[in-house]
């Protein structure tokens, strides 16, 4: 996957994001989709999960089990250790059983 | 070669869509097509619920069709998926891949399958024949396996 490289944004500032929830996941969190401003501190998908945690039990019950949720940046699949540098749409759900 | 994905609410028709890749050609020598459909699970299933991530669906798929455009000389590629309520019997999915030859049609329709299972954004979820809603599907393990033989 590639990522946008965005020299443009001074790197300690908060973002805006739009979040996105599927299946189990959006049931546990309780919504579909909404808008969330990053501290700076929250750099990776992994950052943004244990960020979400804390939130309150719906998140913390959803990401249980961190290895399990899957993401994607931009509707393109991500792996937890990936940045969110240049993301506008941070999707969370389960393992896909399409097909 | 430029595949063809759609996601839709409706049914599709197998043999209008082979007709439409392979009318009016004469270099197609294999049309392959695979077909899921929803099963009754031993007569306790009502329906499938199908979910999916709208743009990223057609996404996806459309980057795991280059993929097998890329490894494969086909002649055409076609990938519909269904979603929202599917009864058993009903169909959920198709995949269809022309070629000169057979061993290219059959290997690509096959990793579309694998790829599709594994990375396209879709969950199911059961409605029960008593009634109940039933749990989400969980990935199956064997699916992920299968996908890993073409890497």
């Amino acid at each position: 996957m590639t990522q946008a490289s965005d020299t443009m944004a001074p790197a300690a500032q908060t973002r805006t994001v739009r979040l996105v929830y599927f299946a189990w996941v959006r049931e546990r969190v309780g919504r579909a989709e909404e808008q969330v401003e990053l501290p700076a501190e929250v750099a990776t998908v992994l950052d943004l999960v244990r960020w979400l945690k804390a939130r309150d039990e719906g998140y913390a019950a959803a990401f249980a089990d961190e290895t399990l949720v899957r993401a994607a940046i931009n509707q393109t699949h991500v792996k937890p250790g990936t940045s969110l540098d240049g993301a506008r749409e941070i999707a969370f759900f389960p393992p896909m059983t399409g097909g | 070669m430029t595949p063809t994905i759609r996601i839709q609410r409706e049914d599709f028709d197998l043999a209008a869509e082979i007709a439409t890749l392979s009318g009016g050609r004469r270099d197609i020598g294999a049309v392959v097509s695979f077909t899921g459909l929803c099963r009754d699970e031993g007569g306790t299933l009502a329906a499938l619920e199908l979910e999916h991530y709208p743009g990223m669906a057609e996404a996806e798929i459309a980057r795991v069709a280059e993929e097998a455009a890329a490894r494969w000389p086909l002649l055409g590629l076609l990938a519909i998926h269904r979603f929202g309520r599917v009864a058993p019997g009903e169909q959920i999915v198709l995949v269809i891949a022309t070629s000169a030859h057979r061993r290219a049609a059959f290997e690509a329709a096959d990793f579309m399958m694998d790829y599709l299972k594994t990375r396209a954004p879709f969950w199911k979820r059961e409605h029960l024949a008593d009634g109940t809603t039933g749990g989400w599907v969980e990935a199956k393990g064997e699916d992920d396996d299968a996908a890993r033989r073409w890497e």
